[in-house]
């Protein structure tokens, strides 16, 4: 541990930029944006299910007010809606007194909030897409086994659903990623909110902002070639023979 | 009505300065795509790669990095090289980088590269043979690109035309952050001052809208023009 500490700082060493301190801020950066990419992405996606199948339904009361929601979402600049949560969840009445004011001061929930809603929007439509090019032949399959409603969308139409939404679901995730960089406008300290902080210290952009470019390449790449695998192994079937 | 405590106007003007980004970046990413396109589908090595290493540069790093890269990076540049000229020629000049321009290049620069890939595979989608019948017409080049390769290749890029400029229109609020007064970042400093979020906010978000469903509107009365001559799907 010690020879590898006395390795690094002779690595740093005559560089005024990267010390271990500011590589500290980077650090906390990569986790705070590793936390609020993979939170918004699990509870978008766990909001998203229920509200591709209800945009899927027959009733228009039950898919349309869905529609209105991702259409608000898609349609407007997720900057737009942060700034609406970040700013406006304080005019909610009484909302100081209760528990959840100590959670929603910081910035950290208002832009979990704004991050989650959008991602379920662009995660809904990407999943209805996927519902509604299931092909016929394995509903009626299906219904010829006898299938209630529920058990041919837990075991027929989900899975295969699931599968087809894979790749623009990927593209969905790397999105989210450099989208949540627009976090460190409401003074969070994400990547780009640390790279930002380094840059106002040492006025210098192209160390800053290059370095966080690199670290932001890495972390694209890596779901990319995740996705990439998981396609590979679940999407077999799918590939010309 | 549309007062808004004396902001409605600045508001109004804010709304303005985004639609301009927009078509501004816009032009520039479609000039840029086709350069992209072409130099990813010539046989030269050297512009294939440089051409693949932007797309994936650009496309691996979010916008508002880039735009903080250009914005402060560029600035640095500029000083740097007018400082030099002052010093060796005593010409003495100095250009301030703007938001609105450095917001304008670098959307245009990012989106370059997607609608890069957008033409490249509307490009490959042309009927060889048309390209052939235009070529024993004894059309040159450009005509050939101007009259039977563009039309033709647009019918294909229309769609992910109208998806380009979607997310490229959502894109510019971010150029609010870097100090342009586009309508997000008077709606911003209003709620800031006014203690009302929604009153500024939510017509901005009603804005963006507008013009979502007004482009909509456009891009499929494109397509319908760009069919003519398919049939009816």
């Amino acid at each position: 541990m010690d020879n590898l500490t006395t390795w690094f700082n002779d690595l740093l060493a005559g560089n005024v930029i990267f010390t271990p301190q500011t590589l500290g801020y980077y650090w906390t950066g990569l986790v705070t944006t590793s936390q609020l990419v993979f939170l918004s992405l699990v509870i978008g996606l766990v909001l998203a299910i229920p509200l591709a199948i209800g945009r899927s339904s027959r009733h228009r009361w039950i898919s349309l007010p869905i529609y209105a929601y991702t259409y608000v979402f898609r349609g407007t600049p997720l900057l737009i809606q942060l700034y609406i949560i970040y700013y406006g969840v304080v005019f909610f009445d009484g909302i100081q007194q209760t528990f959840l004011w100590p959670i929603l001061r910081e910035a950290f929930y208002p832009a979990l909030i704004a991050f989650t809603l959008n991602t379920a929007a662009y995660t809904t439509e990407i999943f209805r897409g996927a519902i509604k090019a299931t092909p016929r032949g394995e509903i009626e399959a299906a219904r010829a086994y006898g299938m209630s409603q529920a058990l041919m969308m837990r075991r027929i139409i989900l899975p295969s659903a699931f599968r087809r939404a894979l790749p623009a679901y990927g593209n969905e995730v790397i999105f989210m990623l450099h989208a949540s960089a627009i976090a460190s406008v409401v003074t969070l300290m994400d990547l780009t909110g640390a790279a930002r902080f380094v840059y106002a210290r040492f006025y210098a952009p192209f160390e800053a902002f290059l370095f966080v470019a690199a670290i932001y390449l890495c972390l694209t790449f890596a779901i990319l070639y995740f996705f990439r695998y998981l396609e590979k192994r679940l999407l077999a079937h799918l590939k010309p023979a | 009505m549309f007062d808004l405590h004396g902001y409605g106007p600045r508001l109004l003007e804010g709304a303005g300065v985004t639609i301009q980004l927009a078509i501004l970046s816009l032009a520039l990413a479609i000039v840029l795509g086709l350069l992209t396109a072409s130099a990813k589908m010539s046989r030269n090595w050297l512009l294939h790669k440089v051409a693949t290493l932007y797309t994936t540069l650009i496309r691996g790093v979010p916008d508002l990095v880039l735009m903080m890269l250009l914005f402060f990076g560029g600035q640095m540049v500029l000083n740097l090289a007018t400082d030099a000229l002052y010093d060796r020629f005593g010409v003495d000049w100095y250009v301030n980088l703007n938001a609105f321009a450095a917001g304008a290049l670098t959307i245009g620069f990012i989106f370059g590269a997607y609608m890069g890939e957008t033409f490249r595979g509307a490009f490959m989608a042309v009927d060889h043979g048309q390209i052939e019948a235009g070529k024993a017409y004894g059309m040159s080049n450009w005509l050939v690109f101007r009259r039977i390769r563009f039309p033709l290749m647009m019918r294909h890029a229309l769609p992910g035309l109208s998806n380009n400029w979607m997310v490229l229109l959502k894109t510019t609020a971010l150029v609010s952050v870097i100090g342009l007064s586009d309508m997000v970042r008077i709606a911003a400093e209003a709620s800031r001052a006014t203690h009302e979020p929604f009153t500024f906010l939510l017509p901005v978000a009603a804005i963006y809208l507008l013009i979502a469903s007004v482009s909509e509107w456009f891009f499929a009365r494109l397509q319908k023009r760009y069919d003519v001559g398919f049939g009816e799907h």
